[in-house]
């Protein structure tokens, strides 16, 4: 067409807008009720983890000595039946007999008799414990002897209950979170990095390169997986973020094949023969066609991945070879749970309903995204 | 006429999909009498197949049909399965267009053939055997008695449609409805099957309901004719009546727009663009431990062609013949021997980096639209794509002013050129993929079946389209195809070609006047069945 | 088809070398060795018992002498259970873990398999919300969680089982334990059957067999054969792995099989019996592609042996 003939600037300005794959798989991802239940829990549930433990009120690894193995509640600790027999031990070290124990709303008055005056110092046991504040003498009488106390109550709640140590269970959990989560989405970002650039090449290379390149990762494939994983806990020692990124770097095999096996098909698109037939460089044509047409199956992939590496680290922390205390991961929570099933249920119940759910979120998440991207129903 | 064995009224089919409720067929009669052939005929989409799947009851489970089809007087519309199967199968039958996967590929062909028979004839293993190599004699499957052993990916597409045919008729149906029986078949393929359908009927006498886009089969074999648009039977009556008078405009369209006219030569004079001598391609199939090639194909096996611009080069023949090959050879998109002179340079010692320069003279556009346009990326970056490698200083608003005269070019709202490719019909994408070929004011247009993939009348927009802007801008083109009318509608020059080699070249009007050789013959006569019926193909009559 | 099977043998062979290398290398380059203990040995009785085990010659020779002794069925002795060779602890453990897994493989393929038909025959009903459901849970759910639950249910609450113990193989005693490994398997069969037989009913030969008015059953079996195709091939390294024992499973239930060899194995460094599992375990999985081949070529005649 001739330069004269340029078209109006009116046609030029306002182009009709589409919409892209992208934008139509998200409608349809919105669509599926499912992955969206799935997505808004997950959110809340990585929100809970992240600044959960800044408003439970308990630090991750704060003991409490008097609240071991407490069951979950939510009502306020300490209950009316633990307040007696605490105050019976702190009787005894302070050498005076507790009597007439009165619990009124957030106080407790208690008198104390003692045999000798009671030293006054002593009282501050009633601080150290977990239950209580600092005591206050409201009456003395019987020269020291016969004292009357008033003891605020430290209101704690454990909605999740205590552990073995008496730490909070719930802001235990949510670290754990925070861990595993972590894991998962460091280990599956080396493992997609890995993966796409080692598939790309292979498949867009072709020939002998593709074919010594696959069976290089055939060999590592047929390595026992859990032997792998292991030496890499005998490598690594206990660093979980080291190993983890090791994680990554086995669990990009898949992750490679796909790609490949994406890239071979997208190669012998005519779209790229198009590109290939307009003098396109094989930097662009892996940039402009290759790269977003594997976007797709990379991204369901990977939410699929983050539960598997989630559930190996819960798998490695049961064996005992996880994370170290004070921190702590789903798994490792879930094997102290599996330990004490008998007398403390919730210690298990809480930690795995967690992790079931963050998995069942990310698998309804990972099905509802290639659901989305491939349609075959069209 | 009056003895119909298949009534339909006022049938409705719809469909519930993700965009609401399609309403596929709306509310049409149909008639099938006894011993006749009928014709449904629209383009795709028309609601033609929907309409005789729900006869069968065999519409997809989002989908539901409503209305009444009668079998001699029993309903069917709304029977279960089990009762629907005492007519499918034994009464009414049907044959699809897929027939490469229409068997299944883990069965002995034999096993499969025998299912009807010990179903609904009630006959033995063995008897279902001596049946089964009956009916492949009947189909005309050499050798029926090793064949029927054989696996569906053991044989050609025509004879697994064969098998199909024979598998509809073994319990001798009264109706069998065949659909888009020869659509995915080669053209002397297609008019194999085509015959032995027409004698079959006249040795067995049921009847057979088309179901064709191709006006050719349906004026060839049909009796009567409905012509289906967007779900609706727009006209109807005695095929010859229609052909004669179409009533309704759609129906006149239909038929004006089978391709016709031929091509004004080229300016004498003009130069030689393309000239490729001895260009061979072979393929290793297998090669042994040292990696020494054992078995190779000769795809192109010493092909030579020459364009001079203005001018238009014809390359036909069957699926499997090297015609895309060649195409791509030509290009330097495949690697060959031989030599390809563009202009007066010789492109065969050129590298791709030394070939990319000349890319912008050399251009190339596919048969699918579908898969030739990247799916993540809009019209417009599609279409000025080859801008980038080749003006790469030009700024982003120029390109776009670029990309909206390329969309007028080809006769596509520039306003669209922001939309994804898939919001795009079959013709817009072809178009589309055209405009890039053209943005970068080519010199040669290697079209590889552009047309093939597209209804008859989107096909013929595009051959004008194409035929306008060779004219205009002088353009040389190599036009491969299998399509016969298409190629005459647009060649100056024919080569046929067949297992690599040209076995016979001339100008189009030698070509179709004066064939030399059987097979070119063979695709003539198959591409133009239509004509044997009426009357000889005469020019006169193809060019109109 | 038997020289098909020997060449892959042969093809096998190499495979095999490579993951023995690896492994032995990797092992050997792990930092710490066999004894070394809480309270360090003395340097004499050391030294005697790396002559013993010949850990004192260079890792080439050893790695010769252990490749040698391999091929000759020789997995050497254990250096954790001294009084047990490698050969004999596996004599012991593979037939419990063997017996285990191929309980938990055939109860996955007849739940998986049936569950997965019906819910892809009856699409978007109760019944396939109920069949997915189930296989989300059953692929979510650790089997370390699943075990204790279990124990506590039917093991304590109802004491129907026994909690754990081989007890010689009792049926009594496997129930659980081969309930635990199969639930994942279940849910994964359940659900490719699930993928592939909807697949295949709406495939074209399928709608041929409906166009000639087949009776249900012999489309749902033409679909079945089709659709065995993708879950064979999965089957094949799964029940690889489940033969070779599972770590959890046998720790939780306090059984004597071979997957905990693998663990402690590697954390104690004891060589040969690491290398020995991973020799087990690498011949397993290259056993079972050759099945899954086989079988595939048998159910899939587009498959030729050559």
């Amino acid at each position: 067409m001739a330069e004269g003939a340029a078209l109006p600037i009116e046609t030029l300005a306002d182009p009709v807008s589409g919409r892209s794959l992208w934008v139509e798989a998200r409608g349809r991802l919105l669509n599926n009720k499912a992955a969206v239940a799935s997505i808004v829990l997950l959110g809340f549930i990585a929100i809970a983890c992240i600044f959960g433990p800044l408003v439970t009120g308990h630090p991750f690894d704060q003991v409490y000595p008097d609240y071991v193995k407490v069951p979950a509640s939510l009502e306020a600790y300490p209950k009316a039946d633990q307040i007696t027999p605490q105050i019976e031990r702190i009787g005894a070290r302070v050498r005076g007999k507790p009597e007439n124990i009165q619990v009124k709303g957030d106080n407790v008055t208690v008198t104390l008799v003692g045999q000798r005056p009671i030293d006054e110092r002593l009282l501050a046991y009633f601080e150290r414990s977990d239950m209580f504040g600092a005591a206050k003498i409201a009456e003395k009488t019987d020269e020291g002897k016969r004292i009357v106390v008033d003891v605020p109550l430290k209101k704690k709640y454990f909605l999740f209950g205590t552990d073995t140590n008496g730490r909070d269970l719930l802001t235990r959990t949510m670290k754990a979170g925070q861990i595993s989560l972590a894991i998962g989405l460091l280990a599956t970002f080396v493992a997609i990095l890995i993966g796409v650039a080692y598939g790309a090449t292979s498949g867009y290379l072709g020939g002998r390169a593709d074919l010594i390149m696959m069976r290089v990762v055939d060999v590592i494939y047929s390595l026992p997986f859990i032997f792998f994983v292991i030496m890499l806990v005998v490598f690594f020692g206990r660093n979980f973020i080291l190993m983890f990124i090791a994680v990554g770097a086995v669990e990009w095999l898949d992750m490679a094949r796909i790609v490949r096996g994406q890239t071979l098909s997208i190669k012998r698109q005519e779209y790229v023969q198009a590109a290939e037939a307009l003098g396109v460089e094989t930097k662009g044509i892996i940039r402009r066609h290759v790269i977003p047409n594997t976007l797709g199956p990379v991204v369901v992939y990977m939410t699929l991945l983050v539960p598997k590496v989630i559930l190996l680290e819960s798998f490695l922390s049961f064996l005992g070879l996880g994370v170290q205390e004070p921190n702590t991961s789903l798994g490792v929570l879930i094997s102290e749970g599996a330990k004490n099933i008998q007398g403390a249920t919730w210690m298990l119940l809480y930690p795995s309903l967690t992790l079931i759910a963050i998995l069942f979120c990310l698998n309804f998440i990972g099905d509802g995204l290639r659901d989305a991207l491939d349609p075959k129903d069209r | 006429m009056a003895d119909p064995v298949l009534t339909v009224r006022n049938l409705n089919v719809r469909f519930r999909t993700g965009d609401g409720i399609l309403h596929a067929v709306k509310g049409i009669d149909l008639d099938v009498n006894a011993g006749e052939t009928v014709a449904i005929v629209g383009e795709s989409g028309s609601g033609k197949s929907q309409t005789m799947m729900s006869v069968m009851g065999l519409l997809a489970s989002n989908g539901w049909a409503e209305g009444s089809v009668k079998y001699r007087g029993d309903e069917l519309v709304g029977l279960s399965p089990d009762k629907l199967n005492r007519y499918r199968g034994s009464k009414l039958t049907m044959i699809f267009q897929e027939p490469m996967t229409s068997l299944d590929p883990l069965y002995r062909i034999g096993e499969q053939l025998a299912l009807p028979l010990t179903t609904h004839g009630g006959l033995s293993k063995a008897e279902a055997r001596r049946r089964a190599i009956e009916l492949l004699e009947l189909v005309r499957i050499p050798d029926p008695q090793r064949r029927i052993d054989s696996y569906p990916h053991e044989m050609s597409g025509g004879q697994r449609q064969r098998v199909m045919i024979a598998m509809a008729l073994a319990n001798n149906p009264d109706v069998l409805i065949a659909d888009e029986p020869t659509t995915a078949l080669d053209v002397t393929v297609q008019a194999r099957i085509l015959e032995l359908l027409a004698d079959l009927q006249k040795r067995l006498g049921m009847s057979i309901v088309f179901i064709t886009h191709d006006l050719g089969i349906v004026r060839r074999f049909a009796d009567r004719t409905y012509v289906m648009k967007r779900g609706e039977v727009v006209e109807s009556g005695a095929t010859s009546d229609i052909f004669a008078a179409p009533k309704h405009p759609y129906t006149q369209m239909l038929i004006d727009a089978e391709p016709r006219g031929t091509k004004e030569p080229a300016p004498a004079g003009s130069p030689l663009v393309l000239d490729a001598r001895d260009v061979k391609v072979s393929f290793v199939l297998k090669s042994n431990l040292f990696g020494q090639p054992t078995h190779v194909l000769n795809a192109v096996d010493g092909v030579s062609l020459s364009v001079r611009a203005g001018e238009t080069v014809g390359v036909v023949g069957e699926s499997g013949s090297g015609k895309s090959t060649l195409g791509r050879a030509v290009l330097r998109l495949q690697s060959a021997s031989g030599m390809v002179r563009f202009e007066d340079r010789n492109l065969m010692p050129l590298d791709r980096a030394g070939m990319r320069p000349l890319r912008r003279h050399l251009q190339l556009v596919f048969q699918d639209p579908f898969g030739s346009l990247s799916p993540r990326m809009t019209a417009g970056e599609i279409v000025t794509e080859g801008l980038l490698v080749h003006e790469p200083r030009i700024s982003r608003r120029d390109r776009d002013r670029r990309a909206a005269q390329a969309f007028e070019e080809v006769r596509l709202e520039p306003g669209w050129r922001n939309r994804f490719p898939h919001e795009f019909s079959g013709g817009q994408r072809q178009r589309i993929a055209i405009a890039r070929a053209m943005i970068l004011h080519p010199k040669l247009v290697v079209l590889d079946e552009p047309t093939s993939a597209l209804d008859r009348s989107v096909q013929k927009e595009i051959v004008e389209l194409l035929r306008d802007l060779q004219k205009a801008h002088g353009l040389a083109y190599v036009f491969i195809s299998h399509d016969l009318a298409v190629v005459r509608a647009l060649s100056d020059e024919i080569m046929v070609m067949k297992n690599g080699k040209v076995v016979e070249r001339g100008s189009a009007e030698e070509i179709f006047e004066r064939p030399r050789e059987d097979y070119t013959r063979d695709l003539i006569a198959a591409a133009f069945l239509k004509e044997r019926g009426v009357a000889a193909p005469t020019p006169a009559t193809l060019a109109s | 088809m038997l020289s098909f099977i020997m060449r892959r043998f042969l093809t096998a062979i190499p495979t095999l070398l490579v993951i023995v290398t690896i492994s032995f290398f990797l092992i050997r380059l792990a930092p710490g060795g066999p004894f070394d203990l809480e309270r360090p040995l003395e340097a004499k009785v050391m030294e005697n018992l790396n002559r013993i085990y010949q850990l004192d010659k260079p890792l080439i020779q050893q790695y010769w002498l252990y490749l040698s002794a391999v091929m000759h069925g020789d997995f050497g002795p254990s250096f954790i259970l001294r009084d047990f060779s490698v050969g004999e602890l596996f004599a012991r453990g593979l037939p419990i873990s063997m017996t285990l897994g191929a309980l938990a493989i055939t109860l996955a393929i007849l739940v998986g398999g049936t569950l997965g038909t019906i819910a892809a025959l009856r699409q978007n009903s109760l019944a396939d919300y109920i069949v997915t459901g189930l296989g989300a849970m059953g692929l979510t759910i650790p089997n370390f969680v699943v075990a204790p639950v279990l124990q506590i249910v039917l093991g304590l609450a109802l004491a129907w089982l026994p909690v754990a113990g081989w007890a010689d193989g009792s049926p009594r005693n496997l129930v659980m334990p081969v309930i635990v490994l199969a639930l994942p398997q279940i849910a994964v069969v359940a659900r490719m059957t699930r993928a592939a037989m909807i697949e295949n009913l709406r495939s074209n030969h399928i709608r041929t067999l409906r166009s000639l008015g087949l009776p249900w059953h012999v489309i749902v079996t033409h679909a079945l054969r089709g659709a065995s195709l993708p879950v064979i091939s999965y089957l094949g390294p799964a029940a690889a792995a489940l033969l070779t024992g599972s770590v959890v499973v046998e720790t939780i239930f306090g059984l004597p099989g071979i997957g905990r060899y693998f663990v402690e194995g590697a954390l104690n460094r004891d060589y040969t019996l690491v290398m020995g599992t991973v020799v087990v375990v690498a011949v397993f999985v290259l056993i079972f592609n050759l099945v899954v081949d086989i079988l595939y070529a048998v159910v899939d005649p587009r498959i030729r042996f050559d």
